[in-house]
C-alpha cells in the first residue's frame, strides 16, 4: 500500500510516472448511472410505504390509459362523424341525451358524445398540467436559487416581483390575460408556468436555498475556488431539487383548476377540455336543475377533482420520501 | 493543466504568510433609519508569520476570532484592514483567474465533517471538486488522483469508498474524506478550523497523526485553530494564544505551555485537566465571563478579567506583542 501512496516528488513527471490505480473497473458514467438507479430504487421503496401516494399514483396511471385509448377509440371503434369531441352529432336521438347505449355518459346539448369529449380532455390536461408544472418550477428553482445565493438587489428584486404576483387574484388577472390575446393551452400552460414561478414557489424554493447557502459545504466549495455558478448549479440546486419536485406535483393541480375556470368563463380558446364541457352545459342553459342533466356537468367535474386530487396524493406520497422526518420508519 | 506538484521545500526560515495589522469589524445594529452605533471587533489588528513547513496553532475561546481569522486568509471572507500575503501573493487583491492559482495555494479543512459534505454529492464528486473547478487533470487522471488522496489519508481500497455518499460513512472517515478534498490540489497552505474537535476522542487521534503524517510528507504548512491546548501542543510548532480578537502571547508551543507569561495564557494553562487525581488544580483566578467585543474600551482587553491588573493596564490602550525571551512575544504591560 505505501508504494501506491505516492507522494508529491514521485509524481514530479506529470502523469508520466507511477500511475495509480484506481482499482475501478467501469467507466464513471455507468456507474454513475448504476447509482442513480439505485437512488431511484431506494427512493421508491419509502414512496412505496405511503398509501396515499400509490392510490395517486394508480389514479394517475388509470387516467393515463383512459387518455390512450383515445386514438384507438376515434380511429378504430368509433365513428369520427358521431363521435369526434368538437364537431360530432349523433342524428338519431334527441340531445341532450341521457346515458344510453350507444353513448354511455350520454351527449351534451349539440349533440356530442360525452365519453369521447373526457377521453378527447384527459390528454391535455396532462400536457397543460405537466408543462406548466416543469416550467414554474424549472424557472421558479432558478430564480429561488439566485435570489437565496446573491441576496442584495437581485433578492429584493425577485421577492417583490413574488409579492405582487401574489397579491394579484390569480383567476381575475388570467381573465384579463386572457381577453388580450387568445390563450390556446400551450401559451396558456406557458403563461401560468411563469406566473407560478415568479410567485410563491419561488418564496418557498428561496426559503430551503437560503438554508443550504448557509452549509459548511457552501464555504468548502468557495474554497475549492468554485465559482457563483459552480455553486448555484452543483450544490444549491440539487439540494432544493427534491422540494421543487414535490411542489411540482401540487402546481399541477393548480394549472389544472386554474384551466377548468378559465374554460368556464369562456376566455381560453380551447376547442374541448374539462372545463369547457362544464361551460358548455352553462352556456345552453342546463346548469338550473340540479341533477336533471347530471351527466352534462358531473363526469366533468368529477374528473377534474379526481385528477388535481391524484396529483396531491402523489404529491403526499412524495413528501415523505423528500422530507424524512415524515418517514414511519 | 497538469496535476498540481509543489514539491517541498527544506527551507523552513522562509516565510509563507505574512499577515499584517489584519482586522475585522462587522457592524452591530445598522439600521436604515439610525447610522450605525456599534462594531464588533472580530479580529483587531494582528500580525502573525507562517514559515514554509511549519504549523502555527491558534488557540483562545469560543469568539475569540480564530475562525474569523482562518477564514480571511482563504478569503471567505474580506478583512476590513490589514495585508494578508500567501507565497508572495496579495490575498485581498487577488481577482480573476488568479483566484484559481490561490485556491490551489491555499485550503481549508473545516470543522464539522457531517456539514462540509455535500449530502448529495458522492465521495468522488466531493474529493474532485478542486481539481474540477480549477480544471486541472482529465477525468482519468482526476480519478487516479482521487483515489490516490482517499488511499493517503486511509480510506482503503479507495474503490469501496469513491461511490459513496457522506451518510454512508462514520465521522472519522468523513473528516478524512475533508482532508483528502482540501490536499487533493497539493496546497502549500492549509487553515484547519478544528478539524478534530467534532470527532469522537478515540477517532480524534487516528485524524491529528495523519494531520501531521501529511504535513511532513507534503512539507505542507498549517494555520491549526482550536480551543484545545493539548491538540495544539502535539501538532503545532508554535501557539497564538488569542484573547478577543487579539493575539496576546505567541511562542514555540513548549514554551507557551512550559512557560506562558501572559496572564490569560496562564489561566488556560491552568484550566487544562491533569491525568491524576492526586494533582489538585489551582483555580484559575480570572473574573467574570468574556468581555464583549462590542465597542472595546481602550485599555487591556483582558483588563476585566485579569488577576494582575493594575493602573496602566486601565488607563493605556491594549499593550504591543513585546518580546519577552527569544521568539517569545506577549501582550502585557506588567510583565
Amino acid at each position: 500500500m505505501n508504494e501506491l501512496a505516492t507522494s508529491p516528488n514521485a509524481r514530479q513527471s506529470n502523469g508520466e510516472g507511477p500511475r495509480f490505480d484506481p482499482g475501478i473497473t467501469e467507466p464513471i458514467w455507468k456507474i454513475r448511472w448504476k447509482m442513480n438507479m439505485r437512488s431511484l430504487a431506494q427512493n421508491w421503496e419509502v414512496f412505496k410505504e405511503s398509501r396515499v401516494g400509490m392510490f395517486g399514483l394508480m389514479i394517475i396511471i388509470a387516467f393515463g390509459i383512459f387518455g390512450l385509448l383515445w386514438p384507438i377509440m376515434i380511429n378504430f371503434v368509433w365513428d369520427p362523424l358521431v363521435y369526434h369531441p368538437v364537431v360530432g352529432f349523433d342524428p338519431i336521438m334527441m340531445h341532450p341525451s341521457p346515458p344510453v347505449a350507444g353513448h354511455l355518459l350520454g351527449t351534451d346539448p349539440i349533440g356530442r358524445d360525452i365519453l369521447a369529449q373526457l377521453m378527447f380532455s384527459t390528454g391535455r390536461e396532462f400536457l397543460l398540467g405537466v408543462l406548466s408544472a416543469v416550467i414554474s418550477v424549472v424557472v421558479g428553482t432558478f430564480i429561488g436559487a439566485m435570489a437565496a445565493y446573491y441576496g442584495g438587489f437581485t433578492d429584493t428584486l425577485f421577492m417583490r416581483l413574488a409579492d405582487i404576483v401574489m397579491l394579484f387574484p390569480f383567476v381575475p388577472l388570467l381573465v384579463v390575460i386572457g381577453s388580450m390575446m387568445r390563450l390556446d393551452i400551450f401559451s396558456f400552460a406557458v403563461i401560468l408556468g411563469f406566473l407560478e414561478a415568479f410567485g410563491g414557489i419561488t418564496v418557498i424554493l428561496k426559503a430551503q436555498a437560503l438554508q443550504v447557502k448557509v452549509r459548511p459545504y457552501i464555504d468548502a466549495a468557495r474554497v475549492a475556488g468554485g465559482s457563483d455558478l459552480h455553486i448555484i448549479r452543483a450544490h444549491i440546486i440539487p439540494n432544493v431539487l427534491p422540494l421543487s419536485f414535490l411542489y411540482m406535483m401540487f402546481n399541477v393541480t393548480a394549472a389544472i383548476v386554474s384551466e377548468a375556470t378559465l374554460s368556464f368563463f369562456g376566455v381560453l380558446n380551447i376547442d374541448m377540455s374539462w372545463g369547457m364541457m362544464i361551460h358548455t352545459a352553462e352556456t345552453a342553459g342546463y346548469l338550473f336543475d340540479f341533477g336533471k342533466y347530471w351527466w352534462l356537468w358531473a363526469p366533468s367535474g368529477f374528473f377534474i377533482t379526481l385528477f388535481c386530487a391524484a396529483f396531491y396524493m402523489v404529491g403526499r406520497g412524495l413528501d415523505e420520501v423528500v422530507n424524512p422526518r415524515l418517514r414511519k420508519r | 493543466m497538469a496535476l498540481p506538484d509543489s514539491g517541498p521545500t527544506n527551507d523552513v526560515n522562509d516565510v509563507l504568510v505574512r499577515v499584517q495589522n489584519l482586522t475585522k469589524h462587522y457592524p452591530v445594529g445598522r439600521g436604515f433609519f439610525h447610522r450605525q452605533h456599534a462594531v464588533l471587533h472580530a479580529v483587531d489588528d494582528i500580525s502573525f508569520e507562517v514559515a514554509r513547513g511549519e504549523v502555527l496553532g491558534l488557540v483562545g475561546e469560543s469568539g475569540c476570532g480564530k475562525t474569523t481569522t482562518g477564514r480571511m486568509l482563504v478569503r471567505l471572507t474580506n478583512p476590513t484592514s490589514g495585508s494578508i500575503v500567501i507565497d508572495g501573493t496579495d490575498v485581498s487583491s487577488i481577482s480573476g483567474a488568479d483566484m484559481g492559482t490561490f485556491r490551489q495555494k491555499a485550503q481549508m479543512m473545516f470543522q464539522d465533517p457531517y456539514e462540509s459534505l455535500d449530502p448529495r454529492m458522492t465521495i468522488f464528486d466531493i474529493v474532485s471538486e478542486p481539481l474540477n473547478v480549477n480544471h486541472i487533470g482529465n477525468l482519468e487522471q482526476r480519478e487516479e488522483r482521487v483515489a490516490e488522496m482517499l488511499t493517503r489519508v486511509g480510506l482503503a481500497p479507495p474503490a469501496t469508498f469513491m461511490f459513496r455518499f457522506p451518510h454512508e460513512l462514520s465521522g472519522g472517515q468523513r473528516q478524512r474524506v475533508a482532508i483528502a478534498r482540501a490536499l487533493v490540489v497539493n496546497p502549500g497552505f492549509v487553515v484547519a478550523d478544528e478539524p478534530t474537535s467534532m470527532l469522537d476522542v478515540s477517532i480524534r487521534t487516528g485524524v491529528m497523526k495523519l494531520l501531521a503524517e501529511l504535513r511532513e510528507e507534503f512539507g505542507m504548512s498549517y494555520l491549526y485553530i482550536t480551543h484545545d491546548l493539548a491538540v495544539a501542543r502535539y501538532l503545532c510548532d508554535r501557539i497564538a494564544v488569542m484573547y478577543l480578537g487579539k493575539i496576546v502571547e505567541i511562542a514555540g508551543s513548549e514554551e507557551v505551555i512550559g512557560n506562558p507569561v501572559h496572564p490569560y495564557t496562564r489561566a488556560l494553562i491552568s484550566a487544562v485537566p491533569v491525568p491524576d487525581p492526586a494533582v489538585v488544580r489551582p483555580i484559575p483566578n480570572v473574573r467574570g465571563g468574556v468581555s464583549k467585543p462590542i465597542n472595546p474600551a481602550p485599555r487591556c482587553r483582558f483588563y476585566e478579567r485579569c488577576p494582575a491588573a493594575q493602573k496602566v493596564c486601565k488607563e493605556s490602550d491594549h499593550p504591543e506583542l513585546r518580546e519577552v525571551a527569544p521568539g517569545h512575544f506577549a501582550a502585557c504591560y506588567i510583565l
